[in-house]
Parts: structure tokens; C-alpha cells; sequence
């Protein structure tokens, strides 16, 4: 036996007990904090290099909370955020000052969900993809020429386009000019908050092609945030579940969606209609509504609407655990329930 | 199963903005029929008329949008006063949209529920007082009894403690309730045709499942047709007996659900169902997709709508005429070259 040594995938983020509170205040003059919207509540995750991690959950359960304190757009309330430096030294973003900030910024970047909003109407395209350059110090005009060229191109758009407005763009261009900006500092991690979900039907599959090409080419990590399953299906290597500011589940993506271990990731797998009216789908049998992360139920927060809830749920909080390698789930009954997922 | 004659019946329809730069032409001759106890899709990406058409139909198109031509045949069912039912088709296009008929007709026998789930609704009215208005415009119901209707409603579509949302404002219920209110206010006047207006777009997956169930229940119950509009091909899929592809104001194809998502003919309705990802597909995997994009409504091509974004057009036919929307077999038809020889006749 040689000793090779074993690989194991070192996390290039990985967060621990992250909270965001946000306070509720009154009106008036004299503001008083009333309360707290607990919009992520004492999440762990890791991204490991090169893979793309999907957060996904319903309106409000926190995705864009927690991916706007891992770009450090928010501080967070409390918790750890650990990224690994391209030199292997780790840093606590949560930590970092706006000065200490600087270096990792070009690391970390965003693209956004709505590519009419995100693109500053009055800069042209050269403008738009080469600012970051410009504030990474490349001052020379014509290298910066170059490089944005060299960014469309990697994005599938013309040259000719450069000195053209965003308007003259359709939806799925201007997601490419997004994701050129976006790649313009080099970044090593890629926050995407509903990249596709704003685009045709159509025009998405260009999109999602075009991340998994730049992934494969950049050795890009991402972090995906969506509410489509079929899309974080098809993109993502590992997918995390929230609800109510929460993680609720964990698992590699084939294995969380042929076998759920979170009731509530059962219903959202089943009630996704699937393309195909010979599958019956698209049906759920939950009751009610979401509750407020202002004012979350006791013990499991899932309980109301849970159709397995026992009297335990009701008072204790389940545990985050993982339960097989890999798997990790927040349910009392996880180990006994057998959960339908969908043919993977 | 289905009566011979439909009880809509939309003909060539065309609906055009006239603006001061140019003539969008939102809808630009669509056919298609809904029969009674039906649910018909109508899917199509954004833009391509959908919702413009369904304006059409309920005359309720804002200027300076207005019908072109075309034909909207709606089939009247009255009782006359000896108890006899009378059956007539009126021909929506050539009512005043303002007068008595088409008020009776609109709300009354073809409902809607609208795109904008805020506009269902006005903020400074509780949920109560619009639904006894609403019943009691089309029936001829006392106020108690028009409240006993609307607490009914609301119970009937799945609102927990209704005699106590009757007395909410629209802005004070969840996502889920909203959606469920503004389906109780369309059905208040028991509609023979209810049109949904992507109902769900705005909604979360499991309160989407919800409400096609709800859908689907009250459709069974009461026997009513549905138009269902949405650009999401899984709740097409799920939702419709009949399905309606459009693209740029035409209809590319239309046919029974199975057909349509197992044989599909039009190569746009094919290159669409090939670009979805689908949860049950094979993750990473590159995607087929349609190159280019959407033309702007100012800028449509010639010929075949989707000529442009097509493989399998066919140089000097396909980008010179427009082919017609024919029956191929079945109950599909298709308006594509690669099919039959046929013009559209404008
Ligand atoms: N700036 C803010 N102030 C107060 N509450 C907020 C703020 N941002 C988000 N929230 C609340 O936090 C919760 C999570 O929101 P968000 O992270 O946007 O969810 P998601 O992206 O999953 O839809 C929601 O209840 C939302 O109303
Ligand atoms: N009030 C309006 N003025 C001008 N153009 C309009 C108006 N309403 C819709 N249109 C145009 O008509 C076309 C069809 O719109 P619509 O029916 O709303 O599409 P959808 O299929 O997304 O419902 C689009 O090109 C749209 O820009
Ligand atoms: S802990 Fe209880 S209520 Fe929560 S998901 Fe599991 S079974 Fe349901
Ligand atoms: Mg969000
Ligand atoms: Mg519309």
C-alpha cells in the first residue's frame, strides 16, 4: 500500500451559527424596538472549492438575508463566516472591517437576480464591465479595452456592443453583462441570488449553460439561491433547504431529492409540477401558510403544518444533525420517517 | 364528452396598439375554442399576447389598444320567463364594451382572475363589502342573503373563519388567502367561463399547489371552463385538457395536453419543452436552447414569427410567408411550413 494521501474537499466558505436579526421598530418620532425578524436564525453551511451550493426555501425564509452577510452587504448579528484565502489562510468575514474588507471584495461577488435593476442605465457596456478593473487599479485605458473584450467574449457577447446602453440589451444579455461584471475581479466564490428567475423560459437555459461552462473553465464556486428545483437540481452539487430563517435539511442533490429526510423538503419536492401531464405532480398536502420569522412558532418550526408532527415538535426545537455522511437534517422523526421524493 | 358547440369560441382575433411610434400588434390572429367543463392552457414566454387577448375577450383592452379584428363568439345561455333556456351566440368584439350586455356578460358569466393580485382588490374596502357588491350586481340577492353567499365563498375556497374575513381589508391576508379571496370574488357570480391570469406567478410553490388544487376542485364541482394562462410549462402540464402555445401574438400550435408535451409538432413548442431543466433530468448536462432572443414587438420578423430562432427553417418560404394554423392530425394543429403549404390570409 502506497500512502496516497486522501482528498478530502476543503471548504473555501463555511459558516457557522450565522444570525441576522433585523429589529421591528414603532413609528413616530420616538422609535421604539418592539421585536426582532429573526430572518436567518443560527444557519451552518460549507462551500467546498469548486462546487456550487444551492439555498433554496420559499419568499422570506432568509436566502437573500444570508447571502447578502456572506457578500458582507449586511453585518452579520452574530455568527461565523470563514473564508479561505487563495494562500490557505482563513479569515472570519464576519469580522472584517470595511478596510480589511477591500482585498476580499474582488474574491466575493455577486450577480443579481433582476438584470433591469442591477445595471446603471447611464454607463455603457465598457463602462459597466470594466469599473471593477478600473478600481482594482488597472488605470491603462486600452489593457482595460482588452480585458473587457476578453470578458464579453467569455460571456458570449459581441465586442461591437461596448459603448452601447444597457436598455439596447434584452433580459438574458444583460444577465451576461451582469456576470462579465461580476467576473471582471477574478472572484473565487460567486454569490448568485435568482439569477434565472427573472428571464424567459427560453432565454434561462442559455444562462444556466453559460454558469456551468464558466464554472468548468474559472473553477468558480457558487453559492446559488433559488426557489425553482428544477433549476437547482440541474445546477447544484449539494442543495440546502430553509424555511423560517432556518436550515431545515442538507444532502448532496441527487440523494435530497430521491430521499428527502425533512418533511418539509418532501412537500416542496412534490409540489413541484413537472412538465409532463403523465406525472401527476404539483400537489401538496400542507396546510396554511408560512409563518413570520417575526413571530415563529415554538419548538419545531414547521410543526402547524407538518403532517407528521408529534407532541415533542410542539415544545422542542429539533437539532441540526447529520444523520448518514453528508446528510444533514433538523427533524425529531428523521431517522423513522420514509419520505417520497421524485425519480432522480 | 364535449358539446359540438364551444362556449367561447375566439376567431382570427387581432388587438393592436396604436402608438404614436408604430403599431405594437399584441395579438395578431388568434384562434382557438373553450368547450364547457374544459380547462384550456394558454402558455406562451412574456410578451407574446396572452394577457392582451384574455383584455379582448372581457373588453376590458385600455387604450390605445383596441381590437383589429376578428371574432369573440360567446354562447349565451338565458332562461326565459317561461323557464324554457334559450341558447344564443353573441359576438363580443361587436358590443359596447361599456353597455348593459357586456356588463351582464363580463363578471357575470366569463370572470376573471387577474394577473396583479393587488388590483383584484381595493385597499380601502374590506373583502366583505366587495363580494356582497360584486354578488349582488349579477344576482338578485338581498343584503343578508348576498352576505350568506360570500361567507359561502369564502368557505368554499378554503379561507378558515370566513364570517371574520369578511370584515379584513385585502392587504391584511397572507399571500395564500389574498389569492384564495380573489378566487371567491370571481366566482361570486357563478361563472360559465372563469379566466386565470397566471394565478400563481406571484406565489410561492407549496401556495401554488394549493391553489390548482383549489382550481381543479372547484372546476370539478361546478362544471365551469377555465382558461389557464401561464408561462410555466409544469403547471401547464398539470393544469390543462387542451393547451394553446403562443409566440408573438400567433398561436404556434395547439392540442391536447398529451400530445402537446409528448408530440409535439411545432419546432418552437419542441425547442421549449427541450430547454426546461426538469426535476426528474439529468443534473449539469447542457442544455438545449433556442439561440437569440425575443424580438421587440416594434421589430418582428417576416414570414414565420419563429423563423429567426428556428433550425429547421426553410430559406425563402419560412422568413417570406406566414404559415396558417391547420388541423395535422388528431386534434392538433400546427402553424408551421414543415407541416402543409398553407398562407395565412391576413
Ligand atoms: N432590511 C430588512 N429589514 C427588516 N426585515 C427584513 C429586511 N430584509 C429582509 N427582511 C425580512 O427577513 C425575512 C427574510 O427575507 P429574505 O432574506 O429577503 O428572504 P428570501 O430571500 O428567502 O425571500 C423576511 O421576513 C423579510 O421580510
Ligand atoms: N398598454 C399597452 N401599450 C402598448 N403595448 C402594450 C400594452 N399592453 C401590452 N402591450 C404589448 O402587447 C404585447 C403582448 O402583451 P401581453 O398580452 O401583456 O403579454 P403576455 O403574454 O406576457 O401576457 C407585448 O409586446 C406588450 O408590450
Ligand atoms: S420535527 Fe416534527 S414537526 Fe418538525 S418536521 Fe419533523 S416531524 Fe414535522
Ligand atoms: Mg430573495
Ligand atoms: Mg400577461
Amino acid at each position: 500500500m502506497t500512502n496516497l494521501p486522501v482528498l478530502t474537499p476543503t471548504p473555501l466558505l463555511e459558516v457557522k451559527h450565522l444570525r441576522k436579526y433585523f429589529p421591528i421598530q414603532t413609528g413616530g418620532l420616538r422609535r421604539k424596538v418592539v421585536g426582532q425578524v429573526r430572518a436567518v436564525d443560527d444557519v451552518s453551511f460549507f462551500i467546498n472549492e469548486g462546487e456550487t451550493l444551492g439555498l433554496v426555501g420559499e419568499s422570506g425564509c432568509g436566502k437573500t438575508t444570508a447571502s447578502r452577510c456572506v457578500l458582507r452587504a449586511y453585518t452579520p448579528t452574530s455568527g461565523e463566516m470563514l473564508f479561505r484565502n487563495a494562500d490557505d489562510s482563513l479569515v472570519d468575514l464576519a469580522l472584517l472591517s470595511r478596510r480589511g474588507l477591500r482585498p476580499i471584495r474582488s474574491q466575493i461577488q455577486m450577480i443579481f437576480q433582476d438584470p433591469y435593476g442591477s445595471l446603471n442605465p447611464r454607463m455603457t457596456l465598457f463602462d459597466i464591465v470594466g469599473e471593477p478593473l478600473l478600481m482594482n487599479g488597472m488605470k491603462d485605458r486600452r489593457q482595460r479595452t482588452e480585458r473587457v473584450a476578453e470578458l464579453l467574449h467569455l460571456v458570449g457577447l459581441r465586442p461591437e456592443f461596448l459603448q452601447r446602453f444597457p436598455h439596447a440589451f434584452s433580459g438574458g444579455q444583460r444577465q451576461r453583462i451582469g456576470i462579465a461584471r461580476a467576473l471582471a475581479s477574478t472572484p473565487r466564490l460567486v454569490v448568485a441570488d435568482e439569477p434565472v428567475s427573472a428571464l424567459d423560459v427560453s432565454v434561462q437555459a442559455q444562462i444556466l449553460n453559460l454558469l456551468l461552462e464558466l464554472q468548468n473553465r474559472l473553477n468558480l464556486t457558487y453559492l446559488f439561491v433559488a426557489h425553482n428545483l428544477s433549476v437547482v437540481k440541474h445546477i447544484c452539487d449539494r442543495v440546502t433547504v430553509m424555511y423560517v430563517g432556518k436550515i431545515v435539511e442538507t444532502a448532496e442533490t441527487q440523494e435530497l431529492f430521491r430521499a428527502p429526510k425533512h418533511p418539509y423538503t418532501a412537500a416542496l419536492l412534490l409540489a413541484v409540477p413537472v412538465a409532463d401531464p403523465r406525472v401527476k405532480s404539483g400537489d401538496v398536502e400542507l396546510k396554511g401558510d408560512v409563518p413570520s420569522p417575526a413571530n415563529p412558532p415554538s419548538g419545531c418550526y414547521f410543526h402547524p403544518r407538518c403532517p407528521f408532527a408529534i407532541d415533542r415538535c410542539k415544545t422542542e426545537p429539533p437539532v441540526y444533525r447529520e444523520i448518514t455522511p453528508g446528510h444533514f437534517v433538523s427533524c425529531h422523526r428523521a431517522d423513522e420517517l420514509q419520505l417520497e421524493g421524485v425519480a432522480v | 364528452m364535449e358539446d359540438l358547440s364551444p362556449l367561447l369560441s375566439v376567431r382570427n382575433l387581432k388587438a393592436y396598439f396604436h402608438l404614436d411610434e408604430g403599431v405594437v400588434k399584441a395579438v395578431d390572429g388568434v384562434t382557438f375554442d373553450v368547450h364547457a367543463g374544459q380547462v384550456l392552457g394558454i402558455v406562451g414566454e412574456s410578451g407574446c399576447g396572452k394577457s392582451v387577448t384574455m383584455k379582448a375577450v372581457l373588453r376590458i383592452l385600455e387604450s390605445p389598444g383596441r381590437i383589429d379584428g376578428g371574432e369573440i363568439l360567446w354562447n349565451r345561455q338565458g332562461s326565459k320567463q317561461n323557464g324554457s333556456t334559450v341558447e344564443e351566440t353573441v359576438n363580443l368584439t361587436q358590443l359596447n364594451p361599456h353597455g348593459r350586455e357586456m356588463r351582464a356578460i363580463r363578471g357575470g358569466e366569463i370572470a376573471l382572475i387577474p394577473q396583479e393580485p393587488m388590483s383584484a382588490f381595493s385597499p380601502v374596502h374590506t373583502i366583505g363589502d366587495q363580494l356582497i357588491e360584486a354578488i349582488r350586481l349579477h344576482r338578485p340577492a338581498g343584503k343578508r342573503e348576498a352576505r350568506q353567499i360570500a361567507i359561502d365563498l369564502l368557505r368554499d375556497v378554503g379561507i378558515p373563519m370566513p364570517e371574520q374575513r369578511l370584515s379584513a381589508y385585502s392587504w391584511q391576508l397572507s399571500g395564500g388567502l389574498r389569492q384564495r379571496a380573489i378566487i371567491a370574488m370571481a366566482l361570486s357570480c357563478n361563472p360559465r367561463l372563469l379566466i386565470a391570469d397566471e394565478p400563481t406567478t406571484a406565489v410561492d410553490v407549496t401556495t401554488q399547489a394549493q391553489v390548482l388544487r383549489l382550481l381543479r376542485e372547484l372546476q370539478a364541482q361546478r362544471n365551469a371552463a377555465i382558461i389557464f394562462i401561464t408561462h410555466d410549462l409544469g403547471v401547464i402540464a398539470q393544469m390543462a385538457d387542451y393547451v394553446v402555445v403562443m409566440y408573438l401574438g400567433l398561436v404556434m400550435e395547439q392540442g391536447p395536453v398529451d400530445d402537446i408535451f409528448h408530440a409535439p409538432k411545432h419546432p418552437y413548442t419542441q425547442a421549449l419543452l427541450r430547454s426546461i431543466p426538469s426535476i426528474n433530468s439529468t443534473p449539469r448536462e447542457e442544455l438545449p436552447t433556442i439561440s437569440g432572443s425575443i424580438p421587440h414587438p416594434f421589430n418582428k420578423p417576416r414570414g414565420c414569427p419563429f423563423h429567426p430562432r428556428c433550425q429547421q427553417a426553410i430559406q425563402g418560404r419560412c422568413d417570406q410567408r406566414t404559415p396558417a394554423l391547420q388541423a395535422v392530425g388528431g386534434q392538433q394543429l400546427v402553424s408551421c411550413f414543415l407541416y402543409h403549404d398553407v398562407e395565412r390570409s391576413s
